[in-house]
This record gives C-alpha cells, sequence and structure tokens, in this order.
C-alpha cells in the first residue's frame, strides 16, 4: 500500500486512511460512528507527534502543503475531533447533545 | 462568597438600570404562537437587521441570497456596478417567481452575475433592480419596464456588516438610520479590524426553541461553570463551579446590552489544569494562545470597558438577534437566530480569525472552532429541554439573578416593541 504520510511519520500511517478527511463533517461522523478503544489508540498515537508533525508541516507555506503534508495535516484536525471524546466526555458524542447538531457549512480550505 | 468585581452604587447591576425590576419574570413571550405573531410584525418587520459582511460581496455584480423566513421573504444584497450595495425583495414582478435561486428554493446561494435572469419566463433586471428585458414584450398591454422595477429594502453597511431594513419607510426622511440605530454600543466598536479577520468558520444550526432562548443561553454565563464541567480537567472542575461566575461589566444601551468578563487562554494557568489537546496546539475555548503577527491590535472604545487586566472578551449584543463577541487573543464570533416558528430557530454562529501564516497558526484556529462547537451542542440541547417544559405552563413565573440581568433587558425590549406596535402579551 502506498503510504498517505510524509516519510518519518509511519507509526500514524495505520490511522491515516480512516482519520485523514478533509471536511470536518466527515470527522465528526467518524467519531460518533467510532469506538472508544479505536480513538484512544489513535489519540495516544498521535498525541505523541504532534510537535513533529506541526514542524514539519510549518516548513511549507499553508496553501502550498504537498499531498502528504495535506494529509498529515487532516489527520491533525480528527486528532482535535476525537480529543473531546477522549479527553472531556469519555464517550464519542457530547453528554445531553441528544438530537441537537452543529454543522459547519462553509471552512477554511486547507 | 467574595464578590471578585465592585457592582454598582444601587447594589446590583438589575437595580442600577431604571425600570428592569428584580421579580420573576414570566416566558409567556417564548410559547405564545400569538406572541410571536406580534414580534414578527412588531420588530422583525421593521428593526435594521444583520444579513452579512461586505467580503461576501468582493465586486461589481457580487451577490448574495439571505433567507427571512421570519418576515416570509428572501432578499437579494448585491453590489451594484457603481459599487453601491443594495438590497431587493427576491422577487420576480412579472407572475411572482422566486427570483435569484439554484436547485432548492429554500436555500440560500452566492455568486456574480451581470443580470438576474428569472428562471421563468426571462425576465431580467440590473444589478440596481430596473426591469431591463421582458421576453415578447410587445405581447404585453401598454407595459412600461420602468414601472416594474424589483422591491427594494433599505440596506445600509456598518462596520463592514450589511444591514436590511424591511420596513418600507427606513432609510426615509425622519426614520431610524443605521447608524443611529447601532448607537453608543455600536460607536463603541467602530474602528474594530473587522475586515482583517477574513478566515471564517461559519456553523449553523435548527434548533428547538424559540429564538430568544438562545439569545439568554449565550448572553448569560451563570450557566457557565456547570453545564460546560466537564470540559474542565477535573482538578479544576469543582473550584470553578464553587467560584460560579460574575460579569466584570454590563452595560445596556438603548435596546442593544453588553457584558464584558474574564477570562483569557489559559496558556498561565497550571499546565495539569489545561486539557492535553490545548497544550499541544496552544488554543482552546479562548482562542489560539499566540497572537497574531503585530498583536491582538488595540482596543477600540467599547471593549473592556470596565479597562480590568484579567479581561478575556465583550459579548455585544445588538437588538434584535445580532450578536458580536470580541475576544481578548484579536478575534471575533457572531451569532444570529432567525426564528422560524415560536418553538424553532436557525443559529448560525460564526468565527472570525485572521488568515493563518502556517500550519501551527491553522491548527490552533480549528482547536478553537472545534471547542466551540462543543460547547455550542450542550447548549442547543439545553434549549429544546426548556421549551419542551416550558409550554407545560406548569411553572409561570422564573426568578433571574444579577448576573442574568441581560436576559431581563431582552424579554423586557421585546415587549416593549411590541406593546409600541400595538399588542400586548
Amino acid at each position: 500500500m502506498t503510504a498517505m504520510l510524509p516519510a518519518g511519520f509511519d507509526d500514524l500511517e495505520p490511522y491515516a486512511d480512516r482519520w485523514s478527511l478533509a471536511t470536518e463533517g466527515e470527522r465528526y461522523a467518524e467519531r460518533l460512528s467510532s469506538s472508544m478503544d479505536d480513538m484512544e489508540a489513535f489519540y495516544a498515537a498521535a498525541m505523541a507527534r504532534t510537535d513533529d508533525a506541526k514542524a514539519y508541516l510549518d516548513g511549507f507555506p499553508l496553501d502550498e502543503l504537498p499531498d502528504d503534508a495535506l494529509a498529515l495535516l487532516h489527520l491533525l484536525y480528527s486528532l482535535i475531533c476525537v480529543s473531546f471524546a477522549v479527553e472531556c466526555w469519555k464517550q464519542p458524542n457530547v453528554p445531553d447533545s441528544g438530537a441537537a447538531y452543529l454543522d459547519l457549512v462553509k471552512e477554511p480550505v486547507p | 462568597m467574595v464578590l471578585q468585581f465592585e457592582k454598582p452604587a444601587a447594589g446590583s447591576w438589575t437595580e442600577a438600570f431604571a425600570g428592569l425590576g428584580t421579580e420573576p419574570l414570566s416566558y409567556e413571550d417564548s410559547i405564545s404562537p400569538e406572541f410571536y405573531e406580534l414580534e414578527r410584525e412588531a420588530i422583525f418587520r421593521r428593526t435594521w437587521l444583520n444579513v452579512g459582511r461586505v467580503e461576501q460581496l468582493p465586486k461589481r455584480g457580487s451577490y448574495f441570497t439571505k433567507e427571512l423566513a421570519v418576515c416570509d421573504t428572501s432578499v437579494i444584497v448585491v453590489r451594484g456596478s457603481d459599487d453601491e450595495i443594495r438590497a431587493f425583495h427576491n422577487i420576480c414582478r412579472h407572475r411572482g417567481n422566486k427570483l435569484v435561486w439554484q436547485d432548492d428554493p429554500n436555500a440560500e446561494v452566492q455568486g456574480t452575475c451581470r443580470n438576474f435572469t428569472c428562471k421563468y419566463h426571462a425576465w431580467q433586471y440590473g444589478l440596481d433592480g430596473e426591469l431591463t428585458f421582458v421576453q415578447q414584450e410587445q405581447e404585453f398591454f401598454g407595459l412600461d419596464k420602468a414601472d416594474y422595477p424589483l422591491v427594494q429594502v433599505a440596506c445600509d453597511v456598518w462596520e463592514g456588516f450589511v444591514f436590511v431594513n424591511l420596513d418600507p419607510n427606513a432609510g426615509r426622511d425622519g426614520a431610524e438610520g443605521l447608524h443611529d440605530f447601532m448607537g453608543e454600543m455600536g460607536e463603541g466598536l467602530e474602528g474594530y479590524p473587522f475586515g482583517e479577520l477574513t478566515q471564517v468558520f461559519d456553523y449553523r444550526a435548527e434548533v428547538g426553541s424559540n429564538w430568544k432562548l438562545f439569545i439568554d443561553a449565550f448572553q448569560e454565563f451563570y450557566h457557565a461553570p456547570v453545564l460546560h464541567v466537564k470540559q474542565n480537567p477535573p482538578g479544576v472542575a469543582a473550584p470553578l463551579m464553587q467560584m460560579g461566575f460574575e460579569g466584570m461589566h454590563y452595560a445596556l444601551h438603548g435596546p442593544h446590552r453588553m457584558v464584558s468578563t474574564t477570562g483569557g487562554t489559559s496558556e498561565r494557568m497550571p499546565q495539569e489544569y489545561v486539557k492535553p489537546i490545548d497544550i499541544a496546539f496552544r488554543s482552546g475555548l479562548f482562542g489560539p494562545w499566540d497572537k497574531p503577527e503585530g498583536g491582538a491590535g488595540p482596543l477600540t472604545r467599547g471593549m473592556n470597558p470596565a479597562g480590568h487586566k484579567t479581561w478575556g472578551l465583550d459579548s455585544f449584543q445588538f437588538f434584535p438577534n445580532f450578536v458580536i463577541l470580541t475576544w481578548e487573543g484579536g478575534w471575533y464570533l457572531t451569532y444570529h437566530y432567525w426564528p422560524l416558528a415560536v418553538d424553532r430557530h436557525l443559529f448560525e454562529g460564526r468565527l472570525y480569525f485572521r488568515p493563518p501564516k502556517n500550519a501551527s497558526d491553522r491548527l490552533a484556529q480549528e482547536l478553537a472552532a472545534v471547542t466551540f462547537k462543543e460547547y455550542a451542542l450542550q447548549d442547543g440541547n439545553t434549549l429544546e429541554a426548556t421549551q419542551k417544559m416550558l409550554k407545560s405552563r406548569v411553572v409561570t413565573e422564573f426568578p433571574l439573578c444579577d448576573q442574568e440581568v441581560l436576559c431581563r433587558h431582552l424579554h423586557k425590549v421585546v415587549h416593549d416593541e411590541v406593546a409600541k406596535f400595538g399588542g400586548g402579551a
């Protein structure tokens, strides 16, 4: 299988296919349909690499990220998304949020 | 409990403002279908409403539509060939078709064009609203195109925010113009670099509550240490709840109101009290920890009115449904609450940042936006639960505390406007 992420981020590669998602809507949907075990594993692996990842990505102009760097950035967006499930809620959805939703209808790219 | 911030000489904020009273509040105005109909007429059809920003109209011919279900209309807002921004009811003069839309007649659209052409019979209007082309014009009976322009809506711009007013008398001599309407509170924000903060996260949700209930939820922070307790690490949650909340400063300006509050990013807190994700990306509820290059910028006259050094944010509530929050970190947030029915509204929340200079900046903004969403989802569902039980009318009087003074003011202004119009609750 071809690597999605830049060289040096092989340890995050197992999570890339599932969590390297371009839009907030996709990331949030993936969180809601994931188990806590899966998210905790992804969270632990990605949190260990945030400084390396930021340093790597900051080496490019933001609007000229190569595909693999963009995939890494999207993976970090997913880390932010799942962090609330792992750090705060201990469950995928916001407690007491029931059927409430909030759609991001316009978001910055990348 | 020791007061953190001084209250006015009257002893409380509520008593310092004449006419608010301290008695329990009725929420009949949030469950009565009859009162909702009065609000539509007395307030939404005759008040300046913010429908967008000038950045949405970057060049001549740029337009966007805004659905105003509360007024049973849709408006087109367009930058003309003379650079003037105008607004029109989105209706063709021929047979009443909606003029500008794509695919879904209820969805809002934006784009750029030279003229507006009706999908039905190809009648065409210029960017200034003049009827310029009638298909098979010779088939009509003495039709003079000059008699059938688009129906113009009063439109004006304040600090880059585009407003409309559906009152046919708005914008005429003697009527209150937008600048006067924004008043002293608006003037206090003039000069804020709104136009430079162009990185936008635009959130929307339909919420199953009266529009005023969500305004109330976001104009008091009394709930914050309680409802959002789990977003704090365990070590800090209990002390926060015990401490409760106190606004640093409250002010009323005509129909508008504001609260200034403490806060700031958790950068200076003991790090064991800060969420690991906030540390990793140097951001959180109060926004990115690192100020944009050149700093957060000077405050405008109306910001941090108490001049407090632990100032975190100001929440400016413009009547009826438009809110601007300015944050210490140099970014701002807007809320709009568009009524759809007595027990339903469309909520819009937008975060505006300076364009990020690298991925780290962008990630800090992402964390601030995602944190906002997590909080808002908690708030949103609480409102549906409130609406449902208010409707039972089992309880009809509700005591409001001094930290909920702005809720009291909103309901009073709404009642005053409805009464002025000739209705009553």
